[in-house]
């Protein structure tokens, strides 16, 4: 009794911890990926901390609210990080079967992701500047052709795995040993594409600009500032890790600890570790080779990223199953 | 049966089989000629890698000549000859106005789907490794009907042609293992002769009307000219 009660609480610590790892290490992983951007295209990089430090940096500031907000724009920061922290917890990053993956599956990940969404359209339109309702209008426009792509992708694996949590399609994955699925591969595709609209990477939209013709993102949380604005960008770089960690423990889940021992931890750590800094090196080679999209060219973008998850569900109906 | 149970050969001739049907969509996608004529090469290349494949599976050595053919003239000189087309009629930086891309890539998933259906009962019968597949080459040769019916330029048309040849040569391969020698020898030259058969088709069109945009043979140049003069003929 006592043992079991043990290591309950261990399953939850270990939850907890785990998505303690994801929200201090969403930055340095964007750090990163900023660094390689910057040795790829010739330029002096900033350390891997800038990130942390550009946080800490907002905390500390002034917080300034336009006098006509409402409870909505004053709320949104803390939906936002609070649904992405959410998020997190429920993707296994370091180890599988963890308490926290019962609760949910993969269609709530993508529902949180819709909820933040729907605030910060919401408080981009709610202090009535142009800029705002503008971003807003378009971030919907992206999502609504980005979250088919990503639930049929999702589905696919589902078909496969027969589950749709999280934990346990990864543990379908890792038992079923080197498969070549076709599926998974167009599954993946599908959803790369995805996470570099979603978390506003470059094909689709620039985090680096604040160019009225071209910013979606940044154009609804232009009025934000100090730790609000810190967590909406908190926020954005927890997105960003999420939608690699998700690619990368679906797809290529070997190496993640199965059980609650000290050795299959480290080596749980390190394989994340690696796979998402290789992750990383491959978003900045895309995100050099190609250049930004005009925004209405973004449809047929997601509307191939649409054919690549429909054809992994197609090859999963004909080719892999038994006759 | 389940795909794990496979050993790791067959899971490759499926995993080929969907990039062989990848390459099919990709041609319907996309509208500049240089890399559509490229996709249909690598469409050639996969297949004669999927043949290859067939062969060392199923110990079918004869297919191995069909895969050594099929890569020499469907990835190899057809393409070629195509690609020197365009460049030799200065449609090598063109691009086609494709009309509803994205319902045209739908109407493509839809077929998948259709040739599945009608697949299903050969499936049941078959006891064949490569039965999975037929659904998919069935899939081929129609994406490359929609492919001809969606496009107007004459040389999306031919590759469009082509492909619908390669489905059939990738259908005979996964369901029969391949048609007798001499079928094969004569499909494999009546393609490369029809190819050339194009390529001076495409300068007569040319040097007639002035276009490669096949819509325009539907009008007679007589009754163009009535229309035009029909005015002064008026009272």
């Amino acid at each position: 009794m006592n043992t079991v009660a043990l290591e309950f609480n261990l399953g939850w610590l270990m939850a907890f911890i785990q998505m303690l790892l994801f929200v201090v290490m969403a930055p340095l992983l964007l750090g990163w990926i900023k660094r390689v951007k910057c040795h790829m295209q010739n330029r002096a990089a900033p350390s891997v901390l800038q990130p942390y430090r550009d946080l800490a940096k907002l905390l500390r500031k002034q917080t300034v609210i336009a006098d006509r907000a409402s409870w909505i724009f004053r709320s949104t920061p803390y939906i936002v990080f609070g649904t992405t922290v959410l998020t997190a917890a429920i993707v296994p990053l370091v180890a599988l079967d963890l308490p926290t993956a019962a609760i949910a599956d993969v269609i709530v990940l993508v529902g949180f992701f819709a909820l933040a969404r729907f605030f910060t359209a919401l408080a981009g339109m709610d202090i009535g500047t142009a800029f705002g309702g503008m971003g807003s209008s378009r971030e919907m426009m992206i999502g609504a052709l980005a979250e088919p792509v990503m639930l049929m992708a999702v589905f696919t694996l589902a078909m496969s795995a027969s589950t749709t949590n999280l934990s346990e399609a990864v543990t379908y994955t890792l038992e079923s040993g080197l498969v070549l699925r076709s599926s998974f591969i167009f599954a993946a595709l599908g959803l790369m594409m995805v996470a570099v609209a979603e978390a506003g990477r470059v094909p689709v939209d620039n985090p680096a600009t604040h160019l009225e013709l071209t910013m979606v993102h940044e154009a609804m949380i232009l009025e934000y500032s100090g730790r609000h604005l810190a967590l909406i960008e908190w926020a954005g770089f927890l997105k960003l890790m999420i939608y690699m960690v998700l690619i990368s423990n679906i797809f290529f889940p070997w190496g993640i600890a199965t059980e609650l021992t000290a050795e299959a931890l480290a080596i749980g750590v390190a394989a994340i570790a690696a796979k998402l800094a290789l992750l990383g090196v491959v978003l900045v080679v895309w995100e050099t080779v190609m250049a930004k999209m005009r925004l209405f060219r973004v449809p047929q973008f997601l509307g191939f990223a649409f054919l690549l998850s429909l054809l992994g569900m197609l090859t999963r109906v004909v080719l892999e199953t038994g006759g | 049966m389940e795909l794990a149970q496979l050993s790791l050969y067959d899971q490759a001739v499926l995993l080929f089989a969907a990039a062989i049907l990848f390459t099919s969509f990709i041609m319907l996608a996309q509208a500049r000629i240089v890399p559509m004529i490229h996709t249909f090469a690598w469409q050639g290349a996969l297949l004669a890698v999927t043949t290859a494949l067939v062969a060392y599976v199923t110990e079918h050595p004869h297919l191995y000549i069909s895969a050594g053919m099929t890569f020499l003239l469907k990835a190899l000189l057809i393409p070629w000859m195509l690609h020197r087309l365009a460049v030799r009629l200065k449609i090598h930086r063109e691009m086609e106005i494709l009309s509803y891309p994205s319902m045209t890539l739908l109407a493509g998933a839809a077929l998948v789907v259709f040739s599945y259906y009608v697949a299903i009962p050969i499936v049941q019968l078959s006891a064949l490794l490569t039965r999975n597949t037929i659904a998919i080459s069935i899939a081929v040769v129609l994406l490359g009907m929609l492919l001809m019916i969606v496009r107007n330029k004459a040389i999306s048309q031919v590759i469009g042609f082509m492909s619908i040849e390669n489905g059939l040569f990738y259908s005979a391969v996964v369901s029969t293992y391949g048609m007798p020698m001499v079928v094969e020898l004569g499909i494999a030259f009546d393609v490369l002769v029809a190819a050339i058969l194009f390529g001076v088709f495409f300068f007569q069109m040319r040097d007639s009307i002035d276009s490669l945009d096949v819509d325009r043979l539907n009008r007679l140049k007589e009754a163009d000219e009535s229309v035009l003069r029909s005015p002064e003929k008026l009272p």
